[in-house]
């Protein structure tokens, strides 16, 4: 309390390196658009072999969600940023290896989304579709997809929402995102509370606008 | 045109059973072209699983189908079509359902439309000649912008009987078309119905509708427990019933039945 009252907030020293701001913002907002892309594309086709007869084919891609909804996120960034090069041997550019995790983490969420949403169309639908003689891929790409899109739109929104929260967590890996950004601000001015102050600031005003517009769309599809 | 005895649809012997339960025991039908067969039954007794082993929703267990030119014998390998092939199969075959499953995206129209369009590369202008023509025949033709959250439950399924007609299928298959209506909204699908038997369309219909039956049917099938109890024109099976299973189901749809037509 005391001490509350005797700290002289001072954000004018902390504001003035928009440069090395607006670069860690960029690289936050990269991320946040690279792995969410990345871990949609992986939820597309994931969650069309879900939709697959054979287990041979279904059975991995259920493990792969698995283990990454049952595992913490920041375990995955620090496991595929050290471990994974060095278990295949290989030599990954620190902001591939880096990223990964987050790629793979929204992929297997994105899985779900993608299937959850081709699960709830109506079975009526299937078999009015096929009693009429169209083949798997026509009554996906007419029929199923065009309604299905609609229903997945909005989980998409809100765990892209979560997704770029979770950027902060490649601090750990030393990536200059917001939140790294923020600890060399911190380092070299010494104002902890103004720096990390700015910081979530910065993430809500992108973040909340984007949850006003998802709930919006989720609104609009309820209808 | 060949002649009216061409037998447009034949079952030797359908079975299907899920696990250890044999919901269809060997079921066999002859449906000339142009005839209406009518199957009854108590619910549960497999007349629906039947009619899905018609268009191959349900893939028969054993037996032989023949549809048209086409032989399946499910108890030969790789005889069951399958892919492009089993849709081609279906293509032939028009279904209507209990609960309509119109496309909800899709306008009257559109749904009707879907068929040529999406099936067979129909072109959209000459698909919406013949969707308008059937809307018109089902007594919508003013309805064809609707989407189908704005129509009536007896104007869906109208839309969805013009649908399947759209293919211009060998063959209708009706499964229990009017359970899921309003009873005031039975009558102008039964209407349809009957136009289309009037028409010569040949059709398999799954039905509790004991007085269309009686009207329309050339041939009554009485199904209990995944077999055929009784089998022949309609007056004999439905007014005199030789079966004791017939009998007692019949007896619960007596005042239906007993109206003779005028």
């Amino acid at each position: 309390m005391i001490l509350a009252a005797v700290y002289k907030w001072d954000f004018g020293l902390v504001l003035s390196y928009t440069h090395l701001w607006a670069k860690g913002l960029g690289v936050t907002l990269a991320y946040s658009v690279g792995t969410v892309v990345g871990g949609m594309i992986i939820g597309v086709i994931c969650g069309l072999l879900l939709l697959v007869r054979s287990r041979w084919v279904t059975l991995p891609v259920h493990y792969y969600v698995e283990i990454f909804r049952c595992t913490p996120l920041l375990v995955q960034i620090v496991w595929f940023y050290y471990a994974l090069p060095i278990v295949l041997q290989v030599e990954l550019p620190d902001w591939f290896a880096a990223g990964l995790g987050l790629t793979l983490y929204m992929g297997a969420f994105a899985t779900e989304i993608f299937r959850g949403g081709i699960i709830s169309i109506d079975k009526g639908q299937w078999q009015a579709s096929r009693a009429l003689g169209m083949t798997g891929g026509e009554l996906m790409r007419h029929i199923i997809l065009p309604q299905a899109t609609k229903r997945m739109i909005p989980p998409f929104v809100n765990q892209s929402i979560i997704q770029l929260k979770n950027t902060s967590l490649l601090y750990v890996v030393a990536i200059p995102d917001l939140m790294y950004t923020g600890s060399i601000i911190v380092s070299d001015t010494f104002r902890p509370l103004e720096v990390y102050t700015s910081v979530a600031i910065a993430y809500f005003v992108i973040l909340y606008p984007l949850t006003l517009w998802a709930a919006r769309l989720e609104a609009r599809v309820d209808q | 045109m060949t002649s009216s005895s061409e037998v447009m649809v034949k079952a030797e012997g359908l079975r299907k059973s899920y696990g250890t339960v044999e919901a269809v025991r060997g079921v066999s039908l002859e449906v000339d072209r142009g005839q209406v067969v009518v199957v009854i039954g108590p619910s549960g007794c497999g007349k629906s699983t039947f009619l899905r082993c018609i268009n191959l929703l349900e893939e028969p267990s054993a037996g032989t189908l023949q549809v048209g030119d086409r032989l399946i014998d499910f108890g030969a390998k790789h005889s069951m079509p399958r892919g492009r092939d089993l849709a081609r199969f279906r293509a032939r075959i028009g279904m209507v359902f209990q609960q309509f499953d119109l496309f909800p995206h899709m306008t009257a129209l559109q749904n009707v439309m879907s068929g040529p369009v999406i099936v067979k590369k129909m072109s959209k202008s000459e698909a919406e000649t013949v969707a308008r023509d059937l809307l018109a025949k089902v007594g919508l033709a003013t309805f064809a912008d609707r989407f189908p959250r704005n129509l009536s439950g007896g104007q869906q399924q109208r839309v969805a009987i013009a649908r399947a007609m759209a293919m211009a299928p060998e063959i209708m298959l009706f499964d229990e078309v009017t359970s899921a209506l309003d009873p005031e909204l039975v009558g102008e699908v039964l209407d349809v119905m009957k136009q289309l038997a009037t028409d010569g369309t040949t059709m398999i219909v799954v039905t509790h509708e004991m007085a269309f039956a009686r009207d329309v049917a050339d041939q009554v099938l009485v199904m209990d427990a995944g077999q055929v109890v009784e089998q022949g024109r309609a007056e004999e099976v439905l007014l005199r019933p030789t079966n004791p299973r017939t009998a007692s189901f019949l007896s619960r749809f007596h005042s239906t039945i007993g109206e003779r037509k005028a």
